[in-house]
């Protein structure tokens, strides 16, 4: 007889594991899109946010979490999406911050704070800094708002000349 | 159940079926929320609000995209992609909204069951089925053209979304909220450009007052509300485009000023044609281009 002695996973634990699928350096845990785990008379019941209301990724981490936790021994998933309240990269923890620049990407500084009445105009050029990740140059400029992915705008080192990715202030 | 790929995961998602071929992904973008209809809210005026916001946002979408490979720049290219995709991104919410309250027009006579209700209001639903105002609908001339076009929408819509947070209807509450944070991103976009155009060159500045000539007109509309949104307005759902004007015109006004435009002549308000599905005839060719292909092979899966 075969007894499995191995400790039972932790679905947390599996679903904190799980990776972005466009920030692979990072997991949906560190980026603050993980918002719970739980098990609920037996289905691990998992809920995420989206970053941006078009993100294209939402599928893909359905069924990547869907597929770890399959993976782990937990036959019944329910993965429910949270709109409210609104992700914001304030939401991206600091190990997910050190993991970001770590790969050449420059994480968000503070969010603006939200207000309840009319939003207003930024018309100069955008008030967002950040240090190149490459050699740590607070001489940067950005190149554009909007970049490759819906949450990075593209800086350049005014230092080290090399541009970057930045995920911007949201 | 255990897959060995995500690819497998994605397909056993759905039933092993495969995917319908022109949708926007795997999963249901409403799933696990509470779609739960407020107390005293009839179902078919707050599905109708939806298809207007997102019909709005959608058709905007199209428009946009019509600049891919088109663009001044590689870097502007990506902007407009990205404006477009969030936009896209809440069409898609708020279609999703209409369809779970039941709002699907004459679409379901024409999509298969397979097909998600936000992308058969999207691929079929017809031009009369629209409910989107005419400042979305309109060409986009050229790129002076098209970022006075962005900035009004924008402001416009900004502005709806902003006090919308606040509605009664948790679902469109929450759209708003995370819309508000894309569409600042987004306005800013085009007034940082409009600011260059109008205060650049002679031809740049010839063409963006030329472009905020040919979009003013397209203003009539959009402070006109339905009795729909009245009603709407009145259950605290819904915000009366009426009480955007002022807010709208300080903004638009501020930017014109700034770019060392004339800020046209107002226009006065003209009945809601745009939400009473009367559009023009460049409708019929944007939704020939965005409908085509999901038509002719409505079964394709991948």
């Amino acid at each position: 007889m075969v007894t499995d002695v191995r400790r039972a996973p932790d679905p947390r634990e599996v679903a904190a594991r799980v990776t972005d699928p466009e920030l692979p350096m990072v997991t949906l845990a560190d980026l603050g899109v993980l918002r719970d785990v739980r098990v609920e008379e037996g289905v691990v019941v998992v809920e995420i946010t989206p970053t941006y209301s078009g993100c294209p990724a939402m599928g893909t981490m359905r069924a990547d979490l869907v597929h770890a936790l399959h993976r782990a021994g937990f036959p019944d998933v329910d993965v429910r999406t949270v709109l409210s309240p609104a992700w914001s990269t304030d939401r991206i923890s600091d190990e997910g911050r050190r993991k970001l620049a770590v790969a050449g990407i420059a994480p968000p500084g503070r969010a603006p704070v939200p207000t309840d009445g009319p939003v207003p105009l930024q018309l100069g050029p955008s008030r967002r800094t950040a240090d190149c990740p490459l050699c740590g140059s607070s001489d940067t400029e950005e190149l554009s708002e909007f970049g490759a992915t819906a949450c990075k705008a593209l800086r350049r080192c005014r230092s080290c000349r090399e541009p970057f990715e930045h995920v911007k202030e949201i | 159940m255990h897959e060995e790929t995500v690819y497998e995961a994605l397909d056993h998602a759905h039933g092993g079926e495969g995917h319908w071929a022109f949708g926007t992904g795997f999963d249901e973008p409403l799933a696990g929320i509470d779609t739960t209809v407020p107390e005293g809210v009839d179902h078919a005026d707050l599905g109708e609000y939806c298809l207007m916001l997102g019909d709005d946002a959608l058709v905007l979408a199209q428009r946009l995209t019509q600049w891919i490979t088109a663009a001044p720049e590689l870097e502007e290219e990506v902007a407009i992609a990205n404006i477009a995709l969030d936009l896209l991104g809440q069409a898609r919410l708020l279609l999703a909204r209409a369809g779970s309250v039941g709002v699907l027009g004459r679409s379901r006579e024409k999509a298969t069951d397979s097909i998600p209700d936000e992308d058969a209001l999207a691929y079929f639903r017809d031009a009369d089925e629209f409910r989107h105002t005419a400042l979305v609908e309109a060409p986009n001339g050229d790129f002076a053209q098209t970022m006075i076009r962005l900035l009004a929408a924008t402001t416009v819509r900004l502005a709806v979304f902003a006090r919308l947070r606040g509605s009664r209807d948790p679902v469109l509450a929450a759209i708003a909220a995370k819309g508000v944070n894309e569409l600042a991103y987004h306005r800013d976009h085009a007034a940082r450009w409009v600011l260059r155009l109008g205060d650049g060159t002679a031809e740049s500045s010839r063409r963006a007052q030329a472009g905020a000539d040919a979009v003013w007109p397209l203003l009539a509309e959009v402070f006109t509300a339905t009795d729909l949104e009245l009603r709407l307005t009145d259950a605290a759902v819904a915000v009366d485009p009426a009480d955007v004007r002022d807010e709208v015109v300080s903004v638009l006004t501020e930017v014109l000023d700034r770019a060392t435009l004339q800020v046209p002549a107002w226009p006065a308000d003209a009945p809601p044609r745009g939400r009473r599905a009367e559009h023009g005839a460049e409708l019929a060719e944007l939704l020939g281009t965005l409908q085509g292909l999901a038509r002719q092979h409505p079964a394709a899966t991948w």
